[in-house]
């Protein structure tokens, strides 16, 4: 019995991941577009502090020599503005409006308010520039006088500089990305590793082992386990009570009918006609074969249980067969039948000891049942080439036709009809050799008689 | 023999109880585990039938601790549980043997000698008579000294003769106790056993003599 | 062709300005590909071989070479941008001005040396000292001065000797002269002291190097200050009568530069005479070079080397050179 897939919707892992990685990635591109706008933000603040240094120092030269506006501009106002990328360097000096010297075409913008240093970025001949507008009173013998000096420089450095920054951001953020990626793989097979050790914990467990898991598990997992453990109790408790039911239920039905056969039985010896006798009879054939039938039914559902949760052990056939025989032998006593063990001394094969036991007792009492009596009953125990247990009589034997579907369920041999209820004999006795990847094989012996061979291939 | 049934069922209880007696053997019922362990402290059987739901708990239970006493005496389990889970477990806890309900009596009756004789140690009392020493347990007859195997339906029939010397059992009867209901012998059938048994006795003093249209009986014929 | 051209020459030149070249002169005038104009204030004797060796090299480029003072060279390319191809000039003031002002097209196959370039526009290919040249007959018996301060001493001593024989650039004309001019006033205050004494013995004011030799070999003046050594050595028939004096307090390094112009027609030709320019003279690789290689950057540095950087700019601005100006002139005219 295979158990039902379930229905698999996409996977947690990958959830997981995409959910990691894609955060990730959003993560990385805000680092990197933060670390760029404040580079940006930086490097502007670099510049527009170097420009007003520069413009301070030439303001500070600025003077009223004999009434007449001097400014004796330091060498290193414009040393300072060098860059690595030789930006190129505008400036104009305006007298209340009036221009001084410099560059004619640079205009000098007042801050707001007026004096204030005022920064802006705009073109000068073609090429992008930062500007800062500075001006400065001075007061000669007789006037007031304003000196306003306009001051450019191109941003080739600046641009370069966030070029590398941002290079460096990027690479920063694909660093970021691919070392957040690592981790969210890591994170997710942790994580997983949790559930699989689960997974495994709970398909190693026998078939028979319902107890709740005690190993600790994560607090997210918490919920899941207790669940499958409430689920296991719940199916351990229905079990068993099925178990219990399935017992009581054939005692319940088994007892009356024991009860009824003693008494049948008791009447037969009292009662003569033959009619009378005959019909009590049929009703003790009749008890048998239902209470037979019932519990070969329940074996049958018992065996296939096992089948499908093959358990091995490793058991010696030979003993396994000779304390079959030892029991069944009052029966076949009572047949005045002989049961014989033959074969291989010692034969050691893992399986199930229960359903080879019940596979072998259904072959043999088939046997006993079919035998004529004063015959014996072989059973052969080989363990080469693989294991085997032939038991053999010498009854009518097989109807050819019927050998293939005799094993087949609820199947029974036509030449049965005196014999009782072993439908489901061959049938137990096939379930068992397949669940041992055998096969049970049927013949007629050549000197007269049924062969069934239990194949077992270990 | 000395049997205690412990069943809780009256009515197979009595059913069983009869049926073993007629065959010569007494017997004890206890209806529960109770009156088991009472039957058990007071007297000593050599055979216990047990049932397995009983009303004041699990027969395996009394086996467990049965097994753990002293006595030795051999069990037969009688269940009407399912074969494959009830029976590895009594085997395990020490039962002799098992016999799943409805039994024949047969079948039962088989079976308990076959744990007795696998038991007998202890020295049961055998049958003496004309020049005849039969050990009903063992299944062993002696004839002047020599040795005869019976087979196990002739077994049965002498035993049947031996309880009841100068009884008339009719074929039928003899029929009833000898075969079991799943095969339908003849009760001419019955000729035959008589004739092999007349034969393994053809030296002693014992005689099987037949009445016409009444049946057979066993007479000493010294 | 010749005739033709020179005809072209004299026509375009005439129209472009009023003032005649110092020189002019045509190199492979027979090549029909690029024509090259370069405007330059390197002495055609000096700047020859290097543009030899290119029109050897390509033998389809025209070279036409127009020799003018600094100060003209930066006027004439301020009024005509797109008369010339190539500017070469020692006033790297001037020339720096002219990049950051836009004249340049910037060169980005070049690799040059950054302490030597600006703004891949502006190539560095020599470096030339600022001397002191004197006649070593006006210095007989006694010791050749070897500091600015020294020379001042010596002109104290003897003022009759040197009376009217002291000669330097007329900054007011010179865009080199300048360039030293002011370069040596922010190194040291000895510049303003000599510059005193020059103008009290009556100084005698020159347009160009050249003319200062000319005027040191006749003895018409016995000490030249600031004076490009470069054209002294360049001079061998001159070499025992005059010596070239580096000062060991502060030499001041002139870097002669060259930058092709933003408005060419003929970019690529251009570019490859700067790379063979760079190539030739800047690293000394060429044979009989006339102009004296770039150093390297550490021997540069130790040579005060003028620095290529906005600075330069700083003399230029008019408010600044008019108050420069007129303390030179109040210190060396005081007739």
């Amino acid at each position: 019995m295979m158990a039902a897939s379930p229905t698999v919707s996409g996977s947690l892992r990958d959830r997981l991941m995409i959910t990691l990685i894609g955060g990730a990635a959003v993560l990385a591109l805000l680092l990197f577009f933060a670390v760029r706008s404040y580079a940006v933000q930086v490097a502007q603040q670099g510049q527009d502090s170097i420009l007003a240094a520069s413009v301070t120092a030439m303001l500070d030269a600025a003077a009223i020599r004999d009434g007449e506006v001097e400014i004796d501009i330091p060498y290193a106002a414009f040393s300072m503005l060098s860059t690595p990328s030789d930006d190129r360097v505008f400036y104009a000096i305006y007298q209340d409006g009036a221009f001084l010297s410099g560059y004619n075409d640079l205009a000098y913008e007042a801050g707001k308010p007026l004096g204030v240093r005022s920064f802006q970025s705009g073109d000068v001949r073609g090429a992008a520039v930062r500007q800062v507008n500075a001006s400065r009173t001075l007061i000669g013998a007789n006037r007031r006088t304003e000196i306003q000096i306009a001051l450019a420089q191109t941003q080739d450095a600046q641009s370069q500089t966030l070029d590398r920054i941002a290079r460096n951001a990027a690479f920063l953020g694909v660093g970021f990305f691919a070392l957040t990626g690592l981790l969210s793989l890591w994170a997710s097979s942790v994580t997983m590793g949790q559930l699989n050790r689960l997974t495994t914990s709970v398909t190693r467990r026998g078939p028979q082992d319902l107890s709740p898991f005690q190993k600790p598990v994560p607090q997210e997992m918490a919920p899941l386990v207790q669940s499958l453990n409430s689920l296991m109790g719940r199916l351990d408790q229905s079990l068993s009570q099925s178990e219990d039911f399935i017992a009581e239920a054939a005692h319940r039905v088994r007892t009356p009918l024991a009860t009824v056969r003693s008494y049948a039985e008791a009447t037969l010896q009292r009662v003569k006609r033959e009619e009378n006798r005959e019909a009590m009879r049929s009703m003790v054939r009749a008890i048998d074969e239902s209470s037979r039938a019932a519990g070969q039914l329940l074996d049958h559902a018992m065996i296939t249980f096992r089948a499908d949760h093959l358990e091995r052990e490793t058991l010696d056939l030979r003993a396994l067969v000779e304390d079959l025989v030892l029991r069944l032998t009052p029966i076949a006593d009572m047949r005045d039948l002989s049961l014989a063990v033959a074969g291989d001394a010692d034969v050691p094969f893992a399986g199930d000891a229960i359903l080879i036991q019940n596979a072998v007792r259904n072959m043999i009492d088939n046997a006993i049942k079919y035998a004529p009596p004063d015959s014996t009953v072989t059973i052969t125990v080989n363990a080469a080439p693989k294991p085997v247990i032939v038991v053999e009589d010498e009854g009518p034997g097989f109807n050819t036709d019927e050998i293939a579907t005799l094993a087949g369920r609820f199947q029974r041999g036509s030449n049965a009809a005196d014999s009782i209820g072993s439908g489901l004999g061959l049938t137990i006795a096939q379930d068992v050799a397949t669940a041992h990847g055998g096969h049970l094989h049927l013949s007629n012996r050549p000197e007269g008689g049924a062969c069934v061979s239990l194949q077992l291939s270990s | 023999m000395k049997y205690l049934l412990v069943e809780d069922n009256i009515e197979l209880a009595t059913a069983v109880g009869s049926r073993m007696r007629v065959d010569g053997h007494v017997v004890d019922h206890a209806a529960n585990l109770e009156d088991a362990r009472a039957f058990v402290a007071t007297s000593d059987y050599d055979l216990i039938l047990l049932d397995i739901m009983l009303p004041d708990g699990d027969g395996r239970a009394f086996l467990k601790d049965h097994r753990a006493s002293d006595l030795d005496t051999p069990v037969i389990v009688l269940t009407a549980r399912s074969q494959v889970s009830d029976r590895i477990g009594s085997l395990d806890l020490g039962a002799d043997d098992y016999v799943t309900k409805p039994f024949d009596h047969a079948e039962l009756e088989a079976r308990c000698r076959a744990v007795l004789r696998r038991k007998s140690g202890t020295a049961k009392p055998t049958i003496d008579r004309g020049g005849v020493v039969f050990d009903p347990v063992a299944g062993h007859l002696t004839v002047r000294g020599e040795a005869i195997t019976l087979r196990n339906r002739e077994l049965r029939l002498l035993e049947l003769f031996l309880n009841a010397p100068g009884q008339v059992f009719s074929k039928q009867k003899l029929a009833d106790r000898l075969f079991t209901y799943d095969s339908d012998v003849s009760e001419n059938a019955i000729e035959v056993y008589i004739g092999r048994l007349r034969k393994h006795l053809e030296q002693s003093d014992l005689k099987i003599t037949t009445l016409r249209g009444l049946g057979y009986r066993l007479d000493d014929g010294s | 062709m010749r005739i033709l051209t020179t005809l072209v020459l004299i026509l375009w030149s005439a129209c472009a300005t009023a003032q005649e070249w110092e020189d002019t002169q045509v190199f492979n005038d027979a090549a029909t590909g690029p024509f090259l104009r370069i405007i330059s204030s390197t002495d055609t004797a000096l700047f020859a071989p290097l543009i030899t060796s290119f029109v050897d090299e390509n033998p389809n480029t025209r070279v036409a070479y127009f020799v003018t003072s600094t100060a003209d060279v930066d006027r004439r390319l301020r009024d005509t941008p797109d008369a010339f191809d190539i500017v070469v000039s020692s006033a790297m003031d001037l020339q720096l001005k002219l990049v950051n002002d836009g004249f340049a097209r910037q060169l980005p196959g070049i690799e040059h040396p950054d302490w030597a370039t600006w703004r891949q526009s502006l190539f560095a290919f020599t470096a030339e000292p600022a001397a002191i040249v004197i006649n070593r007959a006006a210095f007989a018996g006694a010791p050749i001065p070897a500091t600015r301060q020294e020379l001042i001493e010596a002109l104290r001593d003897r003022p009759t000797a040197f009376r009217d024989k002291v000669g330097t650039y007329d900054v007011r004309q010179s865009g080199l002269g300048y360039l030293f001019a002011t370069q040596d006033s922010r190194a040291s205050d000895t510049y303003w002291r000599l510059m005193e004494v020059m103008g009290r013995l009556g100084v005698r004011l020159y347009c160009c190097s050249g003319d200062m030799i000319d005027d040191l070999t006749t003895g018409k003046i016995a000490v030249a200050y600031n004076v490009l050594g470069s054209y002294a050595a360049a001079r061998p028939e001159v070499n025992d009568s005059l010596a070239v004096i580096l000062p060991s307090d502060f030499p001041i390094t002139m870097m002669r530069t060259a930058f092709v112009t933003a408005a060419t027609a003929e970019a690529s030709a251009a570019e490859s005479f700067i790379a063979h320019l760079l190539a030739t003279q800047a690293f000394g690789q060429g044979e009989n070079l006339l102009l004296p290689p770039l150093t390297s950057e550490d021997a540069a540095e130790d040579r005060a080397t003028i620095p290529l950087e906005p600075a330069l700019m700083t003399f230029l601005d008019a408010l600044k050179r008019r108050r420069f100006l007129a303390a030179w002139e109040d210190t060396m005219i005081q007739n």
